[in-house]
């Protein structure tokens, strides 16, 4: 049956509060989810201040900072911070997003809360185990199928075509859309997920591929693709303003056009 | 869920268990007969609620006589249809999303279309019954 109960382990109970830095005058209050699977206790919330005058404006600054001067046992994925490489995707504020570009002055409302992408296995505090996530990306066969022989220079698309790919290309695969669908959350097993879904869109929609109905019948599925109920968490979540849940909708057309 | 508690951990592969069994090769139909009977559902709800309104609180005869009209007993009929089956859809939907177990969920797939075919039959054959003047 679906989960409405937490995992034994789950339930949250307490958490450390992190002395105020020494001699800061503007301070931000963090409460960052903290889980580590070598000690058997149950998750916490840590309260950490955040010293503004001595750290960049955007929560993954934030995150930093902390680890730097006062928790370096805090555990978080990133890499770029500039949005392009989608590692640092948590929960802040109740919205799934990269900690890199959301700022914490846009945070309202006191602490700024941090949590684990949600529903995913946990490795440790923020960091998500995203391998079923990636091998459903890998099941959608991500890169340009042909048969005809390749051409002396490149494959051509027209400038029309190319625009096609627009809203699907700019996917980071940072997983903030599917871990937000409630479908995903129920079904994550068989359904592939908005993110997966998109990308799938990407290869579908891309004139220069010649496998477009194989893929259409790899997608065909009451679970791959037909949970997706237009939930639109996804749209909503999206870091980069893409639109999965428009991506999802267009395979369904096609799925369609190819029946009637 | 945290990664150690993570149910019967497999030794087959990420890509293998994503991949399981394979596309099914369906699902387009329900998806669009589910539109065609909500498209459909909402042309018919107008002249539907009208003639129940008109209905309410007559006597059988009057009923009866509504009834043996063909065009309001083919709406009604039509309507009877493309709710029955849309609602045998939608529930579909709502079983395959929250039953986990496999053998429930078959079973109740199965009661759900018991459960359609036999309301959309009795409202039809009520249909029928009024109409013909039996």
């Amino acid at each position: 049956m679906v989960e409405f109960a937490l995992p034994k382990n789950s339930k949250i109970t307490g958490g450390k509060t992190w002395p105020k830095p020494a001699g800061a005058t503007e301070l931000r209050e963090f409460k960052v989810y903290r889980w580590n699977p070598d000690d058997g206790k149950n998750p916490s919330v840590d309260t950490y201040y955040v010293d503004t005058h001595d750290c960049g404006p955007m929560v993954l600054d934030g995150l930093i900072w902390i680890k730097n001067h006062i928790d370096p046992s805090l555990t978080f994925r990133r890499s770029c911070r500039e949005g392009v490489c989608g590692s640092c995707a948590m929960n802040i504020d109740g919205q799934n997003t990269l900690a890199c570009t959301r700022s914490m002055h846009d945070v309202k409302d006191g602490a700024v809360k941090i949590n684990p992408l949600p529903h995913q296995p946990v490795v440790k505090d923020l960091v998500p185990d995203l391998t079923n996530f990636y091998a459903q990306y890998a099941s959608v066969e991500p890169w340009l199928k042909t048969t005809s022989p390749t051409p002396q220079k490149e494959w051509r698309q027209s400038h029309e075509d190319r625009e096609k790919l627009d809203g699907l290309y700019e996917c980071i695969l940072c997983a903030c859309c599917s871990t937000s669908c409630p479908s995903y959350w129920w079904n994550s097993e068989r359904y592939l997920g908005p993110a997966a879904l998109l990308q799938a869109n990407r290869w579908v929609s891309d004139s220069r591929d010649e496998a477009t109905g194989e893929r259409l019948d790899n997608l065909e599925d009451p679970f791959r693709l037909y949970r997706c109920h237009t939930i639109m968490n996804c749209a909503k979540a999206c870091p980069k303003g893409l639109n999965p849940a428009e991506a999802i909708a267009e395979l369904k057309l096609k799925m369609v056009e190819r029946q009637i | 869920m945290s990664a150690t508690d993570t149910p019967k951990r497999s030794m087959r592969t990420p890509l293998g268990r994503v991949r399981n069994l394979g596309a099914a090769h369906s699902g387009t139909s329900d998806f669009w007969r589910q539109r065609v009977t909500a498209v459909a559902m909402t042309l018919l709800m107008i002249p539907v609620l009208v003639i129940i309104v008109m209905l309410f609180g007559r006597n059988q005869a009057f009923v009866a006589q509504t009834l043996g009209s063909l065009p309001i007993a083919v709406i009604m009929l039509l309507f009877i249809v493309a709710s029955a089956w849309h609602m045998k859809i939608g529930m579909q939907v709502v079983i395959e999303d929250y039953i986990h177990n496999e053998k429930l969920k078959l079973v109740s797939v199965m009661l759900n279309n018991f459960f359609s075919v036999a309301v959309a039959l009795a409202s039809i054959y009520a249909i029928l019954k009024l109409s013909s003047g039996v």
